[in-house]
């Protein structure tokens, strides 16, 4: 670590305000690109993102320079976006329109794939939101798991368990709706 | 879940949600609402109230016979 920044997060530990704005700007554009993955919405990642900062600056006292700011950063941030996808997930109540339709027929038709790809879109979303942050960090965006684990704040084995289970219900929930993966 | 399941989901999720751009940033500068956050005021409790507890707390420790006559009118 070069000592410049060394001493921005020092200040920034002890609460001074300039040092929290270096820090804000030099990590901006990368705390929101990672909550911009997990929440796919480019609105609720700048409003999700104020948020991160805002817990990262309330919790000054409590940093550690030594552990760097981008990992603790990412780890608030990924918080955040689980608040926000639980709130969602409460909010929506989405009618779960499951069953009754016939499996989908294996065919090259662009509409029919264009529909599965929406029902599997919407199936995923109805996932608990950890399963769901797991699955899109890890699947989605194919990061190695040892990032995952450690912006969740989990171990590697916790999250292929959570890709695991996350994979498993996708499985069942598209087979209810008569999608066959 | 046998592995070839796992291996057909997975490329269905990754054709249904196709991966975010890695160096996509914000449409605003996000710093002003930041500032606007931090300056705005924290519900704060008053200090006649935090008294008023704290003395109904030791009251109530001191005479703990009282404890149901108070939940009674509550």
């Amino acid at each position: 670590m070069q000592s410049g920044e060394g001493n921005v997060l020092e200040q920034f530990r002890h609460g001074d305000l300039h040092a929290f704005e270096t820090l804000f700007r030099l990590h901006q554009r990368s705390v929101y690109g990672w909550i911009l993955r997990i929440v796919r919405d480019r609105a609720a990642a700048e409003e999700i993102t104020i948020e991160s900062f805002w817990r990262i600056h309330r919790a000054h006292a409590r940093f550690q320079p030594e552990m760097g700011f981008e990992g603790w950063a990412r780890r608030i941030g990924s918080h955040a976006a689980l608040d926000w996808l639980r709130r969602q997930r409460l909010e929506r109540e989405l009618p779960m329109d499951l069953c009754t339709e016939p499996a989908a027929p294996q065919t090259p038709d662009p509409a029919v794939a264009a529909e599965i790809r929406l029902k599997t879109a919407q199936a995923f979303e109805r996932l608990p939101p950890k399963l769901r942050i797991a699955a899109t960090l890890a699947v989605v965006e194919q990061l190695p798991q040892k990032e995952v684990a450690s912006a969740l704040g989990i171990s590697i084995a916790a999250v292929k368990l959570r890709v695991f289970r996350a994979l498993r219900l996708l499985r069942k929930d598209l087979e209810q709706q008569g999608v066959t993966p | 879940m046998k592995e070839r399941d796992e291996e057909r989901i997975t490329k269905l999720l990754q054709s249904a949600l196709p991966p975010v751009s890695a160096d996509a940033e914000p449409g605003r500068d996000l710093w002003p609402a930041l500032l606007r956050r931090l300056d705005a005021k924290t519900v704060a409790v008053p200090w006649f109230d935090w008294a008023l507890g704290g003395a109904l707390m030791v009251f109530l420790a001191l005479t703990p016979s009282t404890i149901p006559l108070l939940l009674y009118y509550l």
